[in-house]
C-alpha cells in the first residue's frame, strides 16, 4: 500500500483537486449568499439607522450610518404627533379579536366538512373553495354599504367581525383535521362522547399545529391590513397602526427621520411576533402551499 | 335484512345532519352574509348608478360601456396593472426559485438566510413603503448614491413617468418574493433524494438535471405559486397608494387604487363595484387559462 502506483496516485491527486475546488466553490457560495441577505436587510438596517438620526443630518453625501449623536425625539415625534399608543393597542386587540372568532368558527365548520356525514357536504365545500379565489376588493363596497347599513362604521366591530369567517381558515384546518387518524376519535365515542366532545377534547388539541398556524396567518393578515381600515374608520377611535402611517405620510412626508422611527414603531413588533411564531408559518405555507394534496 | 341497514344509515345520516348544522352555523352565516351575498351585491350595484347621497338609478351595462369605451383613464389603468404583474409575477418566481435552489444546496445557516427572506411578508407594506420612499429619494436616496458609484447619472425614481412603476416593482418584489421562496424549499425537500442521486450516477449535470428532474417534480408547486402570484399582483394596492398615489400622471394608477378612488374619493358606488368586478373577471379568465395548460407543464405523480 506503500507505494503506490503512478496511476492510483494520479487519480488521488485529482480527487484531492475536486475537493479543494469543491470546497472553494463552497466557500463562495455561502459568501455570495451572504452578500445578496446583507443587501437585501440594507432597507431594514437604514430604517433603524435613520430613525436614531437627528432631523437634520438624515440626507447626507455620501450617507452615513450614525449621526452625530442619537436622537431618540424622532420616535418621541412619530409617537405624539398621533396617538401611536393608541394605535397599536388597537392594532393588537383587532388582530386577536379577529383570530380569536376565525380560529373558533373555521374550526367547528372544518369538523362537520372532515368528519360528519350529511347531504351536500362536498357541495358546500366546494362553494367554499371558489371563494377562495375572489379578490377582497370585490366585496368591499356591499360590505362598507352594510356596515353603514348595521351602524357599524368606525366601530371594532367593523374591524373585526367581516374577516373573521374566512373560507380560507376552514379549508387549512380541514385538510389539517383529514391528517388525524380515526381511530384516535374511536375511543371517545365508544365512552359515548358527544359530537362537540370529540372536536373539543381529541380533534382540537390534535391539530395544535394547524391551529396554529391559522392563528398566525390571520393575525398576521389583520395585522398589515390597510384597505379596508382605510375605508371603515375615520376617526383615531379604531384605527391601527398602518393608518397612523398613512397619516404621519401625509403630513410629515418630508420628515425622514420621523418616517422611519413611525415605520419601526410598525416593523418591530412585527418582527417579534415573526420571531416567535415563524416555524408555523412555513409548516403552513407548505401544507396549503400544495393545493390541498 | 337490507332495508333495516338503509334506514340504520339513513338514520345516521339525518342524526349527522342535524350536528353538523350546529357546528357549520357560526361559519356559514358569517361566510354568506360578510362573503357570498356581498359578492353578488357586488355585482347587483354595478349595473346601478348608486352614489353615496342621494338616489340610486339602474343603467344596466352602461357602467361597463363607459370604463371601456369612454374612460381612457381605465384603460391605462388596466395597462399599467398588467405591465406590473407580468413583470413582478416573472421577477418574483425567478427569484424565489433560484434562492430556493441555493437555499437547498450545501449552505450553511440556511434556515436563518429563509426567515430573513420572509420578513417583509409579516411587515405592513405601508411601512416598508415609506422606507422605499426614503432609498429612492432622487440625489440622497441609497439607491441613486450606489447607482452613482457605477456611474449611472441620479434618477428620479418615483416622480418620472418612466421609472416610477419599475421603482414599484423593484420594492414588490422585495417585499414578495419571500413566500414563493419557502414553498420551494418546501417542495424541493419534498424530492426523493434517490431519484436525485441516480440521476448523478446517470451522469446528468446540475443543469441539466433542474430541467429534466427537479423542475418536472416541482410543477405542482411552481403551478400553485404562479395561480397564487397572478392573483395577488392584481391587487396591487398598498405600495401604490402611499409610494406614488399612482402618479405621476397615473402611470402607476393600478385597478385596486383607481377602484378605491372611484368608490372612496368621488363616491361612485356603482362604477367602483363594476372597477371590482372586470378585477375578478381578469382574475377568473387568467386562472382558468392557466387551468387549461397546466396539462402541458405540470406533472402530478
Amino acid at each position: 500500500m506503500e507505494d503506490k502506483s503512478p496511476i492510483i496516485a494520479g487519480k488521488l491527486h485529482v480527487r484531492n483537486l475536486d475537493a479543494a475546488r469543491n470546497r472553494f466553490l463552497s466557500i463562495l457560495s455561502n459568501l455570495a449568499l451572504f452578500i445578496i441577505a446583507f443587501v437585501f436587510m440594507i432597507p431594514f438596517i437604514g430604517m433603524v439607522f435613520t430613525s436614531l438620526k437627528p432631523e437634520n443630518e438624515v440626507l447626507s453625501i455620501p450617507p452615513t450610518l450614525f449621526g452625530t449623536r442619537i436622537d431618540w425625539s424622532n420616535y418621541v415625534r412619530a409617537w405624539t404627533f398621533f396617538p401611536f399608543g393608541r394605535f397599536l393597542l388597537n392594532s393588537v386587540f383587532v388582530a386577536l379579536a379577529t383570530t380569536v372568532l376565525a380560529v373558533t368558527t373555521s374550526s367547528l365548520a372544518a369538523y362537520a366538512f372532515s368528519r360528519l356525514r350529511f347531504r351536500g357536504r362536498d357541495t358546500l365545500f366546494l362553494i367554499y373553495l371558489g371563494t377562495l379565489m375572489i379578490p377582497q376588493q370585490v366585496t368591499v363596497i356591499p360590505l362598507f354599504l352594510l356596515m353603514k347599513h348595521f351602524g357599524w362604521s368606525d366601530t371594532f366591530q367593523a374591524m373585526i367581525v367581516p374577516s373573521a369567517f374566512t373560507a380560507f381558515g376552514t379549508f387549512l384546518l380541514r385538510q389539517f383535521f383529514l391528517t388525524i387518524p380515526y381511530e384516535m376519535e374511536e375511543a371517545g365515542r365508544i365512552d359515548g362522547c358527544s359530537a362537540f366532545g370529540l372536536y373539543f377534547r381529541i380533534i382540537m388539541p390534535m391539530a395544535k399545529p394547524g391551529i396554529a398556524t391559522l392563528s398566525i396567518f390571520t393575525f398576521i393578515g389583520q395585522w398589515k391590513s390597510f384597505l379596508w381600515p382605510l375605508i371603515i374608520t375615520n376617526t383615531d377611535r379604531c384605527k391601527t397602526i398602518p393608518l397612523g402611517i398613512y397619516m404621519f405620510n401625509g403630513q410629515y412626508g418630508t420628515d425622514w427621520s420621523g418616517m422611519m422611527a413611525a415605520a419601526s414603531i410598525a416593523i418591530i413588533p412585527s418582527m417579534i411576533i415573526y420571531a416567535f411564531f415563524q416555524r408555523y408559518l412555513v409548516e403552513g405555507i407548505s401544507i396549503t402551499g400544495m393545493g390541498g394534496r | 335484512m337490507r332495508e333495516a341497514i338503509v334506514t340504520v344509515k339513513k338514520k345516521r345520516r339525518s342524526g349527522d345532519g342535524l350536528t353538523a348544522f350546529f357546528f357549520l352555523l357560526p361559519n356559514i352565516v358569517g361566510f354568506f352574509m360578510f362573503t357570498a351575498i356581498p359578492v353578488l351585491a357586488s355585482l347587483l350595484i354595478s349595473f346601478y348608478d348608486w352614489p353615496i347621497i342621494g338616489d340610486m338609478k339602474f343603467v344596466g351595462f352602461n357602467n361597463y360601456i363607459r370604463l371601456f369605451t369612454k374612460d381612457a383613464l381605465f384603460v391605462k389603468v388596466i395597462g399599467n396593472t398588467v405591465f406590473y404583474a407580468v413583470i413582478y409575477v416573472g421577477l418574483n418566481i425567478v427569484i424565489a426559485m433560484s434562492l430556493a435552489l441555493w437555499l437547498t444546496s450545501r449552505i450553511h445557516f440556511a434556515n436563518v438566510y429563509k426567515s430573513l427572506f420572509f420578513i417583509p411578508q409579516v411587515t405592513p407594506i405601508v411601512a416598508t413603503s415609506l422606507i422605499w420612499k426614503w432609498l429612492y429619494l432622487p440625489q440622497f436616496g441609497l439607491v441613486n448614491q450606489f447607482l452613482g458609484l457605477l456611474g449611472i447619472p441620479d434618477i428620479n425614481w418615483l416622480g418620472t413617468m418612466e421609472w416610477a412603476m419599475l421603482g414599484i416593482i423593484i420594492m414588490s418584489v422585495w417585499q414578495g418574493f419571500g413566500y414563493n421562496m419557502v414553498l420551494f424549499t418546501a417542495g424541493l425537500y419534498g424530492i426523493p433524494h434517490t431519484i436525485i442521486e441516480a440521476s448523478i450516477i446517470d451522469g446528468a449535470g446540475s443543469w441539466k438535471r433542474f430541467w429534466k428532474i427537479t423542475l418536472p417534480l416541482l410543477s405542482p408547486t411552481l403551478f400553485f405559486a404562479v395561480v397564487m402570484t397572478v392573483i395577488s399582483s392584481f391587487q396591487v394596492f398598498d405600495q401604490t397608494m402611499i409610494m406614488t398615489n399612482g402618479g405621476p400622471a397615473n402611470s402607476t394608477n393600478t385597478i385596486v387604487l383607481y377602484l378605491f378612488q372611484n368608490g372612496f374619493t368621488f363616491f361612485k358606488m356603482g362604477y367602483a363595484s363594476s372597477i371590482a368586478w372586470v378585477l375578478f373577471a381578469i382574475i377568473l379568465v387568467l386562472t382558468m387559462i392557466q387551468m387549461k395548460l397546466q396539462k402541458d407543464w405540470v406533472y402530478y405523480e
